[in-house]
């Protein structure tokens, strides 16, 4: 019995560190390479030595696919290729071919340069990593080798997120990525055909949630915002360089274009500078509103968002600031948020989720007294507000990614375990499918029934179909012909035309047997009345 | 065999010497089947009289019967089409022909062509029942062909022609085309996807001719939902609103339990489902219809708006209600906290469908569709479902004040249009208000002044509502002076709608400002200042 297994070495029962390993049809591949935010040891990369205990990877890995450029799925991509040694293709899309070095750089530097940490991948790593991707576009199918191709869907989520069909023969394995159902102000929703794979392997971050409608969600935002401007107060929202930057970024632009503000707004640091450089170059992988109008105006040219300077933040009067990184954990937002946490005209808005421990989460959980470095203790004056843009599906995006791409089997990664138990018992109601959900380093094997192509000549279906009157599709029909199994192929064929190519001649069996009769008659009147009977 | 046909073109020319003949000459001529293709060609620029057209029809076939190449063959059964479609010309003499040949042609492409004229031939003698009939049969019997062109066009020719009164000249219909409903349905499980669409079509086709389709093609039609082609499910999707339409009271089982509903319920819930379809033709066209679907139960309806939110396997409020909890409890502008959000109420685990109910926010996933045909689509759905119920209309409300904030001004406008539609419904909240206030700075001038019309026949329900109201709009005024005459027709409307709310704010805006009194009810001249 043909099977496909999967092993998550990452990302199993888990959020972060992405990484899962897949064997279809004797090809094993390997899909994403993330690190984890919450380690800082060993555990932060995923444990290569799994894959082979002692061999090369190159010889046992036939190809690495990265879905987007977020850290937690192509983080520990240098670590891997350089420092464990790979030398296969790395597929990914376009953008994320082209941002994902600068946030690997950027990773590298916080690790290396802030924290002091030896015996990590330095910057060469990086370029000679990204020397072995290969850029591949949306919808293109790609030959790894001549029996596996995989093939890029649009996913949502961040700029050049992509769902990967991964195909070998019959066989097929759909990996969603994180993706996102709904569209938002930049880029569209996830799109799938009915390819209906043996496998979804399907992101679960929000298995139990249902989302109300984003547009309230939006509309929440900006009226804060407005208010807080009109009052003369400052607003910091403290984001990661990429994703929900550049959406609450245009939310505001066209807000403040509509509404003929004249607050300054302001974003920080020079990496989302090169990052809106990318945006603008990859317009195609954006939303329909945003490709229809950049011939008129490019929507990431901004004309009221200009680059933050550390001095502006004392400026008296109202402005906006988007400053990372996104949990004020350290860096620009922690120190803007310092200067501005006395005032109670100022707002921080939090888009996204914070990890525990961090000034954001303790912010959010009501403290209104922290203590920083150097026991000095800062109140807290300002508002707080928590607005979730986070772009994962949910519940019912799942769902719907499932009902659309009619899989046979669907297994849960990147998620919480307890979660993901409510979701599987869904699906499996649902869609009458089965569902799987390993943990880290736990096999999930998955037996498939893969259908055989076999050649029909078109002479033989022609007069074989002309027998039938009605094609019936849900029946399935008899045929006559002959089966030449050969160089590895399979062919139908007219009996006359496989004898032929075989070089064989037509033998004809007769089948004899010898009846003794009793019968008093002469001979040839038994002879007569024997066929005279057959003849009735 | 020369002879004759010198002779035929003698006499043709005696009587119109010109078309007919000079395109016998022509065809004659004509060494190779690209020549007499190149002469068709030239031949069907030229228009026709009425009186020749028999003549050259002759030709024409004459020539089909000797023809070999099939694009010539194929160039002819156009032109033939093309020439009985002339005013004037009864083309019952040419059918018989038509299908004559229609019985020797092996090519798949010249025969559908053929079919194709003689569609254009009945649809000319639609009065003529015994010939209708003959050219279904005709029909029915190619429907066997393997060319999907051909089956493609038989089912239209059922679908045009086709019996539509029943019981009249039954002894004949029970034979070839005994049930057309019938023969077609068959075809709803095709192989081919252009076939099952056309088998669709051609159901719908008959229904607008006027006859009663059975309910049983209801289950049928269900399954083509979850067709792998586009076009057949959105046909499918036509077809269903159709029945529903048809059938609304009737009742069907719900699969997978025992209890039953009302079958326009039922297709409102499916078509619903097909809002979140993967390809926007059919989502835009779902949208479309549920507008037009005003039995369905009022629950159902309002379920639309909702996606059911749950979080954490608990139920959690939605936004809108969080709003308006917080309006109720005076405390407006207090901002949302951290994990404010966090699930209260216990739900059963159970009872949870994530899509099985279908109808399941179908309009917010509408709304927020990312393509602006779609929303404008589902805009203008809750338009006219909202006319037709109050409940509704008022649950709405919140959605299409959301979509004052597209992106597309064509969708802004769009729902500033249908707010205005409803307005008789509905009472604008304050936090509402504000929003649709805030549409007021909007730089387009189109958006302005649909949006002034709109607050011409709104209702605000408090005193706080209208003074922000006024002075907003004022403050407007000073901003685009362009817009004067229409914000002045809109104070005097939303004054004389408010009379009671305005009368205490009259001191104040008397004393504010001497121009500032035009709101006021008795003053119906505005223009005065």
């Amino acid at each position: 019995m043909p099977e496909i297994k999967v092993t998550p070495l990452g990302a199993g029962q888990d959020v972060g560190r992405s990484c899962i390993l897949v064997s279809i049809a004797g090809k094993n591949v390997m899909l994403d390479c993330g690190m984890h935010m919450g380690y800082n040891d060993d555990r932060r990369f995923p444990d290569f030595s799994y894959i082979t205990q002692n061999g090369r990877l190159t010889d046992f890995l036939d190809c690495v696919i990265i879905s987007h450029f977020h850290l937690d799925h192509c983080g520990a991509l240098p670590y891997f290729s350089e420092m464990v040694g790979y030398d296969g293709p790395i597929y990914m899309t376009h953008p994320t071919k082209a941002i994902c070095p600068i946030l690997l750089e950027d990773y590298r530097k916080i690790t290396v340069d802030k924290k002091g940490e030896t015996n990590f991948f330095t910057s060469q790593m990086i370029k000679d990593c990204m020397k072995k991707v290969v850029a591949v576009h949306l919808h293109q199918t790609v030959q790894v080798d001549e029996e596996l191709e995989i093939k890029a869907y649009y996913a949502g989520h961040v700029l050049g997120a992509a769902m990967f069909q991964i195909k070998v023969g019959c066989e097929s394995v759909v990996y969603t990525g994180d993706y996102n159902m709904t569209p938002d102000r930049h880029l569209g929703a996830a799109w799938i055909d009915k390819c209906r794979p043996d496998l979804l392997i399907s992101e679960s971050t929000y298995a139990t949630t249902i989302r109300d409608s984003k547009r309230c969600r939006e509309r929440d935002f900006l009226k804060k915002v407005h208010e807080t401007v009109e009052r003369g107060g400052k607003v910091l929202i403290p984001v990661f360089a990429l994703g929900r930057a550049q959406e609450l970024c245009i939310l505001l632009e066209t807000f403040w274009e509509r509404m003929n503000l004249k607050a300054p707004i302001y974003f920080s640091t020079g990496l989302t500078e090169k990052a809106n450089h990318y945006y603008k170059l990859f317009i195609t992988w954006t939303n329909q509103k945003i490709r229809k109008t950049f011939v008129q105006r490019n929507m990431f040219e901004f004309k009221h968002i200009k680059a933050f300077d550390r001095a502006f933040a004392d400026n008296p009067g109202p402005m906006v600031v988007f400053a990372t990184p996104g949990m004020l954990h350290a860096g620009q937002s922690l120190q803007i948020f310092r200067k501005w946490a006395g005032n109670e005209k100022n707002m921080v808005i939090m888009p996204g989720y914070c990890v525990q421990g961090t000034v954001g989460h303790k912010i959010l959980s009501g403290q209104r007294k922290l203590e920083m470095e150097g026991r000095q203790i800062l109140e807290v004056k300002m508002q707080v507000e928590y607005m979730s843009f986070s772009a994962h599906a949910d519940a019912k995006g799942i769902m719907q990614l499932i009902r659309q791409a009619e899989p046979r089997n669907v297994l849960l990664v990147h998620g919480e375990a307890k979660k993901m138990e409510f979701l599987k018992q869904k699906i499996e109601q649902e869609f009458h499918v089965s569902c799987y959900m390993p943990a880290n380093g736990e096999t999930t094997t998955i037996f498939t029934n893969p259908s055989i192509p076999v050649d029909i000549s078109l002479g033989l279906l022609k007069r074989e179909t002309a027998i039938g009157l009605l094609p019936d599709v849900k029946k399935p029909k008899l045929m006559h012909g002959t089966l030449i199994m050969k160089d590895n192929s399979f062919r139908l064929v007219s009996p006359e035309q496989a004898l032929k190519e075989l070089g064989l001649a037509e033998h004809q069996l007769r089948f004899t047997c010898r009846v003794h009769i009793q019968d008093p008659r002469k001979e040839h009147e038994t002879v007569l009345r024997v066929y005279n009977h057959l003849k009735g | 065999q020369q002879q004759h046909e010198d002779l035929s073109a003698k006499k043709l020319r005696l009587t119109k010497p010109s078309k007919s003949a000079a395109l016998h000459v022509d065809l004659c001529k004509a060494t190779s089947p690209a020549d007499a293709l190149q002469y068709l060609l030239q031949f069907a620029r030229k228009p026709v009289e009425v009186e020749s057209v028999e003549g050259v029809v002759r030709i024409l076939l004459e020539h089909y019967y000797k023809e070999n190449d099939a694009s010539v063959r194929l160039k002819i059964a156009s032109l033939l089409g093309l020439l009985s479609k002339t005013a004037g010309f009864s083309p019952d003499c040419i059918m018989d022909d038509a299908i004559n040949t229609l019985q020797n042609e092996k090519s798949h492409q010249v025969l559908a062509q053929l079919l194709d004229t003689l569609l254009v031939i009945g649809t000319k003698l639609t009065e003529n029942p015994s010939v209708r009939m003959r050219l279904v049969e005709v029909a029915c019997k190619h429907l066997t062909d393997s060319s999907h062109g051909v089956r493609n066009k038989c089912l239209q020719l059922i679908g045009c022609l086709g019996p539509v009164e029943k019981g009249v000249a039954k002894e004949v219909e029970s034979q070839a085309a005994k049930d057309v409903q019938k023969i077609i349905g068959d075809h709803f499980n095709d192989q081919d996807p252009r076939v099952r669409t056309a088998a669709i079509k051609a159901m719908l086709q008959l229904h607008e001719r006027g006859l009663k389709l059975q309910q049983a093609i209801y289950s049928q039609a269900c399954k083509l939902l979850a067709d792998d082609y586009e076009q057949v499910r959105s046909a499918a999707v036509q077809l269903i609103w159709v029945l529903s339409q048809l059938y609304p009271e009737s009742i069907v089982p719900i699969p997978s339990s025992n209890e039953e509903i009302r079958l326009v319920d039922d297709a409102f819930g499916k078509i619903c489902h097909m809002v979140s379809d993967g390809s926007w033709v059919v989502r835009v066209q779902a949208a479309k219809l549920l507008g037009s679907m005003q039995q369905v139960s009022s629950h159902f309806l309002e379920q639309t708006l909702d996606k059911k939110l749950m979080s954490d396997l608990r139920r959690k409020r939605t936004a809108h209600e969080r709003a308006k909890e917080l309006y109720s409890s005076g405390e407006f502008s207090s901002g949302r906290k951290w994990g404010d959000d966090a699930p209260k109420e216990e739900i059963d685990t159970g009872a949870v469908n994530l899509i099985e109910s279908g109808a399941c926010g179908a309009f917010v996933h509408g709304l927020e569709d990312e393509m602006y045909e779609v929303r404008i689509a589902a805009v203008e759905a809750l338009c006219m479902l909202a006319q037709s119920s109050p409940s509704f209309a008022e649950k709405c409300l919140d959605f299409l004040v959301d979509m004052f904030n597209d992106e597309i001004e064509e969708v802004r406008l769009q729902s500033i249009h249908t707010m205005r539609k409803i307005s008789n419904n509905i009472t604008l909240r304050e936090d509402q208000l504000d929003t649709v206030l805030a549409v007021l700075e909007d730089s387009s001038r189109d958006i302005r002044e649909a949006l002034h019309e709109l607050l011409c026949c709104t209702n605000v329900s408090t005193k706080e509502g209208i003074h922000l109201a006024l002075v907003e709009l004022l403050k407007n005024l000073t901003k685009y002076p362009t817009d004067r005459e229409s914000i002045w027709k809109c104070l005097k409307f939303l004054g004389s709608r408010h009379p009671t709310l305005v009368l205490p704010l009259v001191p104040e805006l008397l004393s504010t400002h001497p121009f500032f009194d035009t709101p006021e009810p008795d003053m119906d001249d505005p223009a005065c200042i």
